[in-house]
């Protein structure tokens, strides 16, 4: 008998099934079938389930556990609150998508009544309440507070803003019976980031709160537990990948790019510090574990929005067809259209070439020089990710394709935009079983096993 | 020594890259009691008014050495009103200008734009300490 835990992802599209043998540190199978939020979360699952259990031999197995993540039905939708928006806003919005969330919009210093009405439209599921350091500036933070204990009562509230108002939040969102609760400051000090107890704040709310609501309910009774949402996961996988375990080191630097039908995910595990001398370091610090969204690179329901984002030209370089705004507005109106012919897959690899570059480029840091008589002198924004090992590829049309590599090189270090921190020579992996965010979920309780898989099957092409 | 609870945005305007006053100006500060925000060297204006709004800040002393200040800080106080910082001191001080002119001229071509203090080369910072603590109501 084989001891196994059951991972599921409960993504947009697919449910994804990941069966690992834990003693012997090995897939078993993997299957996935369309998850079905609209009808019943089960019924999607019973079949992926169904196509998973043709795949082994069930007498010789023992499930042992059932852990998930979830995308479905939107995601964790958030918008997040702060005052100057390359600061607090800034660091609010890093730590909700550090947490897996969709961050729908930001808002900056004091919020009108128009913005009141736009969030309540919005429907999200958590908001990120931040605002001044810690002795720092009040009145703009006490003004949100007194905004949303007027209009908003359902939604839940996280609080990290400065600490000093925190008594006065309290009696103002008490006597409104305002649901929230507070954490730390997601900015404490001037440009000093602290997402970690903002992101432990939205999985405890994420997991008590968020499954009720999106009909996961059943599901969650069968599972021992939806732990996170997907992105989050990914980034868990990225965390133990990069950094190891308690008994074990992990691999190091290491950027990873998950290209969807609506976004494309650049997730990069390292400090970012400058590799060169004489680089001065500017802006809010980076989070060691970063992700960046970009809702405009996708390569179906966001199609059109990367031929308007990068303009025809950029896509040109990689693909020569005459119609490629009339594709691009195809695939955004057929998102699960499957590529018919060699022109439709060069084209998807044309569009995932332009959504790596594009997102890399903005998930990077950039340089700013200072001419002077002892050489120039730069300013450095953002992560430096110039000597970063590893550059690994996840998400489907990387994973499908018979050139993942040739794809992720368009997001490297190039001469003609020198100022673009981005990596020179990384050794390319790619996530070939899709196991990236299984492999998260099982970090929570075996973290030596999850680290041990990733080292076996990321494989460099 | 105890906080006096006044809080200082410090840092060096512009393309300027000289280090070694500023950390000098953060220490002083700091020993005299001021929590320092210091957004260092090569700072735009606004890394300058960003810093004082979630800080909450009492005062900016912007630094200048290279000799560009006056072109650098056009506009200054116009973007800390459009930004709220109303009453923010503002003070400069560095080598402001660059060669030899008369610096009461400078002095008032600074004060038209906005600057509360401003000072000479070589006017060390515990001038302007005494200065900021009067202005601050402090002594
Ligand atoms: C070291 C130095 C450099 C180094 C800087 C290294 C570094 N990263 O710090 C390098 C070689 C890079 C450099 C480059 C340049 N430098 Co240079 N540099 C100097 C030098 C020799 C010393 C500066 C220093 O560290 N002083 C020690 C500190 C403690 O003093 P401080 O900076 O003046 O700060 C004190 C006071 O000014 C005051 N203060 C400062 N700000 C404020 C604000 C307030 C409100 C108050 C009250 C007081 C105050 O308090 C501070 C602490 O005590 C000075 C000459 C000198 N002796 O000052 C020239 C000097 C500043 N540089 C000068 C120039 C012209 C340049 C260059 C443009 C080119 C050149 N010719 O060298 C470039 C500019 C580069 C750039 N983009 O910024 C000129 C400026 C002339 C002017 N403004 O009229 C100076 C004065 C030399 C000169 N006499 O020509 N430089």
């Amino acid at each position: 008998m084989i001891d196994a835990y059951l991972l599921i992802d409960f993504g947009s599209t697919y449910t994804k099934l990941t069966l690992v043998d834990v003693v012997n540190e090995a897939i078993i199978a993997t299957a996935k079938a369309i998850t079905t939020v609209e009808t019943n979360i089960m019924d999607g699952f019973n079949k992926a389930y169904e196509n998973l259990c043709a795949k082994f031999d069930t007498k010789e197995v023992r499930i042992i556990k059932k852990l998930a993540c979830s995308s479905a039905a939107g995601g964790l939708k958030m918008i997040t609150i702060g005052l100057v928006p390359e600061l607090t806003v800034e660091a609010s919005k890093r730590a909700a998508l550090g947490a897996g969330a969709r961050v729908l919009k930001t808002y900056s210093f004091e919020l009108t009544n128009a913005e009141i009405q736009e969030i309540l439209n919005a429907k999200v599921d958590i908001i990120l309440l931040s605002g001044g350091t810690d002795g720092g500036n009040s009145k703009t933070i006490l003004h949100n507070a007194r905004k949303i204990a007027e209009h908003i009562k359902h939604i839940p509230i996280i609080v990290a803003g400065n600490k000093c108002c925190y008594d006065e939040i309290k009696e103002i969102f008490d006597e409104a019976s305002v649901n929230y609760v507070f954490t730390e400051n997601v900015m404490p000090r001037l440009n000093v980031l602290n997402v970690v107890p903002v992101r432990e704040k939205i999985r405890e709310i994420f997991m008590k709160n968020i499954i009720k609501s999106k009909g996961m309910d059943e599901a969650n009774n069968y599972i021992d537990g939806i732990l996170m949402p997907t992105p989050a996961a990914l980034l868990k996988a990225g965390e133990i990948l990069s950094q190891g375990t308690s008994k074990q080191n992990g691999i190091g630097d290491l950027i990873i790019v998950d290209i969807g039908g609506a976004t494309t995910d650049v997730h990069s595990l390292a400090d970012g510090h400058p590799t060169k001398a004489g680089i001065n370091l500017k802006g809010l610090q980076e989070p060691f574990a970063k992700r960046t969204v970009e809702g405009d690179l996708g390569m179906r329901y966001s199609a059109l929005a990367l031929y308007e984002a990068s303009g025809e030209k950029l896509i040109k370089e990689y693909i020569d067809v005459p119609d490629i705004e009339t594709r691009c507005a195809y695939l955004h109106d057929h998102i699960d259209y499957v590529p018919q012919d060699d022109t439709d897959v060069a084209f998807d690899e044309a569009l995932a070439k332009v959504a790596t570059r594009l997102a890399l480029n903005r998930h990077a840091g950039y340089l700013e020089i200072a001419y002077t008589p002892l050489g120039d002198i730069f300013n450095q924004y953002g992560k430096d990710l110039l000597e970063t090992k590893y550059l690994i590829g996840t998400g489907g049309v990387i994973v499908h394709s018979k050139h993942p590599e040739a794809i992720l090189k368009e997001g490297l270090y190039s001469p003609s935009e020198p100022t673009i921190l981005k990596p020179k020579d990384p050794i390319i992996k790619i996530d070939y079983e899709y196991i990236l965010s299984a492999m998260g979920l099982l970090a929570f309780d075996l973290p030596d096993c999850a680290l041990n898989i990733m080292k076996r099957y990321i494989v460099e092409i | 020594m105890n906080s006096n609870g006044k809080t200082v945005v410090i840092g060096v305007i512009g393309a300027d890259v000289h280090a070694v006053g500023n950390k000098i100006i953060e220490h002083v500060l700091t020993s005299e009691g001021f929590n320092v925000v210091n957004v260092g060297v090569m700072s735009r204006q606004e890394d300058f008014i960003n810093a004082a709004i979630e800080t909450n800040a009492d005062a900016i002393l912007v630094s200048s050495l290279y000799g560009h200040a006056e072109l650098d800080c056009q506009g200054f106080r116009e973007k800390c009103n459009e930004a709220g910082l109303t009453n923010i001191l503002l003070y400069i001080g560095g080598n402001i200008v660059v060669g030899k002119q008369d610096f009461a001229e400078v002095e008032e071509r600074f004060k038209k734009m906005g600057f509360n203090r401003v000072y000479a080369p070589g006017v060390r910072i515990e001038e302007g300490i005494k200065d900021l603590k009067k202005d601050l109501g402090l002594v």
